[in-house]
C-alpha cells in the first residue's frame, strides 16, 4: 500500500487554490453521466448531497435513520468556528490554522488544516443565507462565543442547538434537490459492505432496515460521511446507532485505517448514574465561557456544594492554566478532572467535578444565562432532578469524538480510488486533539466546499466501465453480507449484543481510555479477542432476518466493535508517545502533561487489513511542520 | 431486593402495543418488570425489558430513539395516551422512572395518524413530513452563492423569534396529540422561521402556499384550534405560529393572485 497525500507543494497560503486550478474539471453536461453513492446524511453528508446535485451529478443519499434530518450531527451543542474576526479581536485564517494545528498537539496535516481555516468564512456566509437563525446581536450582526483552546471569541452559535440548526440547514438544501429530483434518498439503509470492481469503488450493499432485505446500490463514487466510532466504549456522547461499520467494512475491502487510537474524551458529561445507562450527555464546552469548575482542597470532602465556602474550594483549571483557565483544551480538562478526582478530591468525594455559574448568575442574571444555555440547563434537569440554576452541575469526562477514522489524502479520497471519507469518519485535520466547535467546521467544510472540488479531478481523470447492480461483484458481496447476517441469526446464544457491547466497553474505558500504559494495552489485546470468541459462541438475536430487527442491527455493530477495538488498543500500544487525547502514562512530564516524541512519531499511522487472523499493516505517512513552529503545548 | 443501581427498585406493569409489520392488525401486550430504579429513563426501562425478551429469544419491542437527549426527535412514543408521556416539554427519552411509583400500570402505543403508518411495534413512519419540507422548506441558495454573512442583518428579536421557530425537531408529537391529526404546528414552525428572517422572503408566497398543499396531499388532517399540539410539543413550541401561518397563507393567496 502506498499512502500518496497529494498535498500540493508552494505556499500554504496558495496551496488550495494552486490545487484547484490543477485539478481537471467536469464539463456541466457531464456531470449528469457520473452518479455518486453519499453514505450518511450529517453535516458532512447532507452538505455533500445537496452540493453535488447542484453541480449536476446524480447523487443517492443513505442513512439509517428514519430521516436524513436525524443524524447524530443534530446533537452538536456548542458552536461553530470560523476566521470572520467580527470581534475585532486579532482573529485571522492563520491564527485559525495555528491554533487548530496546536490543538491537535501537531499531529495533523498542515495543508489539510490551512484550507480548513480558509473555508471557514465561507461555511458561515452560506449556512446563514440558507436561514440559519445564528445568534445575533441588537444591531442585527452575527454574535460570537469563546470555545477551549481560543484567546479569540471565533465561535458562531444557535443557542446550545447549533448542531441542529447547521444540519436543519444542510438538510433543507438536501430535501430541495430531492424535490427537483436531483437526489434519490434511501432512509433506514445500513450500508455493510462495499463492491469494489477493478480496484475502485462502484457500490454499496445495504439492509433494507424495515424490510431486512439485502439491497445492491452502483455508482461512479461512494462518499463515506458515516461520523465517528466513539461508541467502541459503550457508553459516550454519540447517538446509540453511531458505528464503526460503514468505515470498517471499507477498512477490510483496503481502505487504510489511520490514528485510530485518537479519541476524544470530553470533560464535561453528565456522570454515569447506574449500570443500566445507555448513553452519556454532553454539557457543552460553550458552558466553560460562563461556568467554572472546581473540587475542594481537602481530600474526601463529604460536604455540599453550598457548605464549602471559597477559599476551601480549587479552581483547578484556573490556577495551573492562567491563561486559558476554564477555556484549555479539552484534552487538557479531562486530564485534569481525572487527576483531582484520582486523589480523591472528587465532588463530595465522588466521580465528578463542580461546573458552577453563581459567578455568572450574579454578574449578568439568571435571564442572560438561560438566554445562552437554556436548553442545556434543561437537559441536566431532566436528568439529573437537579436544578443548575441553583446548585452546581455536577461533571466528569466521557468520550465524545474520534479524530481517527479512514486515512484520506488532500482530495479526500481514501487508498481506494472512488472512495471517499468526509467528516467525523475521516482522520484528517483535527490532529491528536479536537478544538471545541471545529467538528461542524470540518464536517461543512469538506461537504460544502472541499469535495464538491475534489471530485471533479477524480471523475475527468478516471476511466470507469459502466458497472450496474447485475455485475457478479455485486452478487459476491451480497451474498457474503447475507452470511454474515445469517451467523448472527443462527448463534442463538444467551447474551444480549448489549451485554456484550458493555463488556467490551469496560475493556476499552479501563485500559485503552483517558489513561494507557503498555500493561493495560496488553491485556486489552488479549481481551478483546476471547471477547469476539465470547460474541460468536453466545449472542442472542431474536426475530428474524426479513424484518425490523434492531437486536439484529446492533449485533452486527457490535461485532464490528470488537473487531475494531483490538485495532484501536494496538495502534495506541505502538505509538509510545502521549499527544493530544492519547494519553501513555509511560510519556509525560514532571508535572503531568503529554510528552510528545517528535523524532520517532511525528507521523500519522495508516494501518492496512491483512486479512482475518492476520496482523494488521502499520503505513507511515510523515508530517512535516513548515509554517508553525513545533513546541510542546503550554496553556499556562 | 437491591436493583441494580443501589436502591430498591418498582415493580410496574407495561402494556406495549405488538404489531408484526404494517399488515398486522396489532395489540396491546402485557409485560411485567422488576425493580426498576427511579433514576433510570423510561427507554432505559425498556432496554431492561428487550434484554430480558432478546436473552429468552422473543422478539424485542421495536421504538425509535437516537439521540437519547431530546434532540433528534426519534423517539416517539404515547404514554397512557400522551405524546412523550407525562412530562412537559420533554421527549420520550428525557422522561425519567421516577415520574413513576410502584405498581404503576402504563400504557405504551405509537403515534398514531392516518399519515404516520406502523412500521412494527411503537416504530412508524414519518416521511411525510420530509415530503412536506421537500415542497418548500428551504431557501434557495445553491452552495457558493452566499455574501459576507453580515450583510443580511436580523434584529436580536427577530432571530430569537426564529430560532424558536426553528427548535423543531419534527418528532411529530404535535400529529399525534391533535384529534384531527393535523401537522400544521410543524409546518407553521418551518413557515414561522423562514417568514421571520430576511433571507426567507424572496420564496415566502411559494414557500407557504406549496408546504400547504404537500400537507394536504400526505392525509394530515385540518387544524381546529385544540391547541394539543403545543401541550404535547418538546420543544415549547407556540400555536402563535400556526395563526403566523394562516397569515402567510392568506397573504400568499392574495398576493399570487
Ligand atoms: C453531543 C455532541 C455535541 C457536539 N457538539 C459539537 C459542537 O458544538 N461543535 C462541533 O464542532 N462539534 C460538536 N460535536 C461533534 C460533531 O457533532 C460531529 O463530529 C459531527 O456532527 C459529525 O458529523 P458527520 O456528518 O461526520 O457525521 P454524523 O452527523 O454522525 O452523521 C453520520 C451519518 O451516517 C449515517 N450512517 C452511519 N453509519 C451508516 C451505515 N453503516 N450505513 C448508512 N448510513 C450510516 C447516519 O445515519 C448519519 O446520517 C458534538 C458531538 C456530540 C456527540
Ligand atoms: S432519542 Fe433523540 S429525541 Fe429522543
Amino acid at each position: 500500500m502506498k499512502l500518496d497525500p497529494k498535498v500540493p507543494t508552494g505556499p500554504i497560503e496558495k496551496s488550495w487554490d494552486k490545487a484547484r486550478f490543477e485539478l481537471k474539471l467536469v464539463n456541466p453536461a457531464n456531470k449528469r453521466k457520473f452518479k455518486v453513492l453519499v453514505v450518511g446524511t450529517g453535516l458532512a453528508g447532507s452538505a455533500a448531497a445537496a452540493s453535488l446535485a447542484e453541480l449536476g451529478y446524480e447523487v443517492e443519499a443513505f442513512c439509517v435513520q428514519d430521516s436524513a434530518r436525524r443524524a447524530h450531527s443534530i446533537a452538536a451543542q456548542g458552536g461553530i468556528n470560523a476566521a470572520k474576526n467580527y470581534p475585532n479581536d486579532g482573529d485571522s485564517v492563520w491564527r485559525l490554522f495555528y491554533d487548530t494545528v496546536k490543538g491537535g498537539d501537531f499531529r495533523a496535516r498542515e495543508a489539510n488544516v490551512y484550507r480548513l481555516a480558509q473555508v471557514s468564512n465561507s461555511i458561515i456566509d452560506q449556512c446563514a443565507a440558507q436561514g440559519v437563525p445564528f445568534a445575533r446581536e441588537y444591531g442585527g450582526t452575527l454574535s460570537n462565543r469563546s470555545f477551549g483552546g481560543a484567546q479569540v471569541s471565533r465561535t458562531f452559535y444557535a443557542r446550545g442547538q447549533t448542531g441542529q440548526q447547521l444540519l436543519l440547514g444542510a438538510y433543507s438544501a438536501l430535501m430541495r434537490q430531492v424535490g427537483a429530483g436531483a437526489v434519490k434518498l434511501f432512509p433506514r439503509r445500513e450500508m455493510l459492505d462495499l463492491v469494489v470492481v477493478d480496484g475502485a469503488a462502484r457500490g454499496i450493499v445495504c439492509r433494507n432496515l424495515t424490510t431486512g432485505a439485502t439491497e445492491t446500490y452502483s455508482g461512479d463514487a461512494v462518499l463515506l460521511c458515516t461520523g465517528g466510532y466513539g461508541n467502541v466504549f459503550y457508553l459516550s456522547t454519540n447517538a446509540n446507532s453511531c458505528n464503526v461499520t460503514a468505515t470498517w467494512r471499507a477498512h477490510k475491502r483496503g481502505a487504510a485505517f489511520a490514528n485510530p487510537c485518537f479519541t476524544q474524551i470530553h470533560p464535561t458529561c453528565i456522570p454515569v448514574a447506574g449500570a443500566h445507562q445507555s448513553k452519556l450527555t454532553l454539557m457543552s464546552e460553550s458552558l466553560r465561557n460562563d461556568g467554572r469548575i472546581w473540587v475542594p482542597k481537602k481530600k474526601g470532602d463529604e460536604r455540599g456544594p453550598a457548605d464549602i465556602p471559597e477559599e476551601e474550594r480549587d479552581y483547578y483549571l484556573e490556577r495551573k492554566y492562567p491563561a486559558f483557565g476554564n477555556l484549555v483544551p479539552r484534552d487538557i480538562a479531562s486530564r485534569a478532572a481525572k487527576q483531582v478526582i484520582d486523589e480523591g478530591r472528587g465532588a463530595k468525594g465522588a466521580l465528578s467535578v463542580y461546573l458552577d455559574f453563581q459567578a455568572a448568575i450574579k454578574r449578568v442574571g439568571e435571564d442572560k444565562v438561560r438566554e445562552k444555555y437554556g436548553n442545556l440547563f434543561d437537559m441536566y434537569h431532566h436528568i439529573t432532578d437537579e436544578n443548575p440554576y441553583k446548585v452546581p452541575m455536577r461533571i466528569y469526562p466521557a468520550v465524545h469524538y474520534t479524530m481517527g477514522g479512514l486515512w484520506v489524502d488532500y482530495n479526500l479520497m481514501t487508498t481506494i480510488p472512488g472512495l471517499f471519507c468526509l467528516g467525523e469518519a475521516n482522520f484528517s485535520d483535527h490532529g491528536a486533539n479536537r478544538l471545541g466547535a471545529s467538528a461542524l467546521m470540518q464536517g461543512l467544510a469538506d461537504g460544502y466546499f472541499v469535495l464538491p472540488y475534489t471530485i471533479g479531478g477524480y471523475f475527468a481523470g478516471a476511466k470507469l466501465a459502466k458497472v450496474g447492480t447485475d455485475h457478479a461483484a455485486f452478487k459476491a458481496v451480497a451474498a457474503e453480507v447475507a452470511s454474515n447476517t445469517a451467523q448472527l441469526l443462527a448463534v442463538r446464544g444467551k447474551a444480549t449484543p448489549q451485554e456484550l457491547h458493555r463488556k467490551l466497553g469496560r475493556v476499552m474505558w479501563d485500559k485503552v481510555g483517558m489513561g494507557r500504559n503498555a500493561r493495560g494495552l496488553k491485556e486489552a489485546l488479549a481481551e478483546i479477542p476471547a471477547l469476539r470468541e465470547e460474541f460468536w459462541k453466545t449472542v442472542a438475536v431474536s426475530g428474524s432476518e426479513e424484518s425490523f430487527n434492531q437486536t439484529l442491527e446492533r449485533a452486527g455493530r457490535v461485532a464490528d466493535f470488537l473487531e475494531f477495538g483490538e485495532l484501536l488498543a494496538k495502534d495506541a500500544l505502538t505509538r509510545e508517545e502521549s499527544c493530544g487525547g492519547h494519553f501513555r502514562e509511560e510519556h509525560q512530564t514532571e508535572d503531568g502533561e503529554a510528552k510528545r516524541d517528535d523524532r520517532n512519531f511525528s507521523h500519522v499511522a495508516a494501518w492496512e487489513y491483512a486479512g482475518e487472523g492476520k496482523e494488521p499493516v502499520r503505513h507511515a505517512e510523515p508530517l512535516t511542520f513548515d509554517n508553525v513552529h513545533i513546541a510542546q503545548r503550554n496553556y499556562a | 431486593m437491591d436493583n441494580h443501581d443501589g436502591g430498591k427498585g418498582m415493580n410496574l406493569t407495561l402494556k406495549v402495543w405488538r404489531q408484526k409489520d404494517s399488515r398486522d392488525r396489532g395489540g396491546l401486550v402485557a409485560y411485567k418488570v422488576e425493580n426498576i430504579s427511579a433514576d433510570i429513563s423510561f427507554l432505559e426501562m425498556l432496554d431492561i425489558l428487550n434484554e430480558q425478551l432478546v436473552a429468552k429469544g422473543e422478539d424485542a419491542i421495536s421504538f425509535d430513539h437516537d439521540c437519547r437527549e431530546g434532540i433528534c426527535g426519534m423517539c416517539a412514543l404515547m404514554i397512557d395516551g400522551q405524546a412523550h408521556g407525562k412530562d412537559k416539554d420533554a421527549t420520550t427519552c428525557q422522561l425519567h422512572m421516577r415520574r413513576y411509583k410502584d405498581g404503576d400500570v402504563i400504557v405504551i402505543e405509537p403515534f398514531r395518524a392516518k399519515a404516520f403508518p406502523v412500521v412494527k411495534d411503537l416504530v412508524v413512519d414519518r416521511s411525510a413530513f420530509d415530503r412536506i419540507q421537500q415542497a418548500g422548506g428551504f431557501v434557495s441558495v445553491n452552495t457558493g452563492n452566499a455574501g459576507d454573512a453580515n450583510n443580511i442583518l436580523v434584529p436580536h428579536d427577530k432571530a430569537e423569534k426564529a430560532m424558536d421557530a426553528a427548535s423543531c425537531i419534527g418528532c411529530g408529537a404535535c400529529v399525534a396529540a391533535c384529534p384531527n391529526a393535523s401537522a400544521m404546528l410543524f409546518v407553521a414552525a418551518k413557515v414561522s422561521q423562514y417568514a421571520l428572517l430576511p433571507q426567507g422572503q424572496p420564496e415566502r408566497e411559494r414557500r407557504v402556499l406549496a408546504m400547504r398543499a404537500a400537507m394536504d396531499a400526505e392525509g394530515f388532517g385540518h387544524c381546529t384550534n385544540e391547541y394539543e399540539c403545543e401541550a404535547a410539543c418538546p420543544k415549547g413550541i407556540k400555536v402563535s405560529n400556526i395563526a403566523r401561518l394562516n397569515r402567510e397563507f392568506v397573504r400568499a393567496m392574495v398576493v399570487s393572485e
